[in-house]
């Protein structure tokens, strides 16, 4: 079986690369993904999203359904973790028989340097969720930065001293609250008659010089879909480590 | 850009990639994956997907190798006791 198995790889890596050639080349501006919507974007971008990053505009506004409902996804990926690996409260008798004591680990050195690093990792995050709009980045990445923060917290100390900072109850709330800021920007801007999630309806709400307000409710817009997808990954990240490296029971890390 | 640099990237991806799916020990295997990633997202950065490399440094070297190692763990433990 194991050797039918690597002739059948070898065979589909001969495959793939026997088409290698008809491949388009590394930047080719022919290439069929350069000449239609890739060109559209980049062509037209700062003209209607007047964003500086093409990466940000197009994943936070012309694709923002797309993105609303990757939020989506992680969400549910949380549900689902919770759902298979959380063990409810009721099952204490069985701790105490399955789960034996566990001394927190004595490294006064790593806990100390972790306490010092922290702060600065949860600085940068927040860089690079507001300045997203202008630099690589933005809330996906910023979360994921955020959420590291305290999963090396958890890490290093108990995982219950980052719990009574972030308990399970704010996983759930903390990631729907992320979704919802999302859906309820795309929301607000039906309501001022334009689009679900056409930021530049939400012009009347800063007043001024039209265009401008335009332009300016587009970049307030963006800035809170990066923050709402920005908490629910952070939540959602610490969530799932909380849960894989404690076996479910919430009681300590690694 | 400079060949060899990319050569020896292109090198490197293809054996941690190999190796990490060769390894018996299931933590060795769980790092060797997000030296995996981090030459992927050096890779990403040579091509200028900035942005796709932040990604990759973020959730595939940091996050993703911290999950893999949690489990790694805790199966280890279960298989010792």
């Amino acid at each position: 079986m194991k050797v039918l198995a690597f002739i059948l790889t070898v065979i589909a890596g001969i495959l793939l690369l026997s088409v290698l050639d008809d491949l388009p080349a590394w930047g080719d501006a022919q290439s069929p993904a350069n000449s239609y919507v890739a060109a559209y974007y980049l062509e037209n971008a700062m003209e209607q999203t007047h964003v500086p990053n093409v990466v940000t505009a197009v994943l936070a506004d012309y694709r923002s359904f797309d993105t609303m409902f990757e939020t989506g996804v992680v969400f549910v990926v949380v549900i689902g973790i919770m759902a298979i690996l959380r063990r409810g409260s009721d099952s204490t008798v069985d701790r105490k028989t399955k789960r034996p004591p566990h001394a927190p680990p004595d490294a006064f050195i790593l806990g100390v340097a972790t306490r010092f690093i922290v702060p600065f990792m949860q600085m940068f995050a927040l860089y690079v969720i507001a300045h997203g709009h202008h630099s690589p980045g933005g809330g996906f990445q910023g979360g994921v930065i955020l959420g590291a923060s305290v999963i090396l917290l958890a890490m290093t100390g108990e995982l219950k001293s980052a719990l009574g900072k972030m308990t399970e109850k704010w996983f759930i709330i903390l990631s729907a609250l992320g979704f919802l800021i999302f859906a309820g920007v795309g929301l607000v801007c039906m309501f001022y008659g334009g689009n679900f999630l056409d930021y530049s309806a939400l012009a009347p709400l800063l007043g001024g010089d039209p265009h401008t307000a335009a332009i300016m409710a587009r970049y307030h817009a963006m800035l809170w879909v990066e923050i709402g997808v920005a908490f629910t990954v952070m939540s959602a990240m610490f969530a799932i480590f909380a849960y894989l490296s404690s076996d479910g029971w919430m009681d300590r890390g690694l | 850009m400079i060949w060899t640099f990319d050569f020896s990237l292109l090198l490197l991806v293809v054996i941690t990639a190999i190796l990490s799916l060769t390894l018996k020990d299931l933590m060795g295997a769980a790092i060797v994956f997000g030296t995996y990633s981090f030459f992927m997202c050096l890779l990403w950065t040579v091509m200028g997907a900035v942005d796709v490399a932040f990604t990759e440094a973020a959730v595939g070297a940091g996050v993703s190798t911290v999950f893999f190692i949690a489990t790694a763990y805790n199966i280890k433990k279960e298989a010792s006791d």
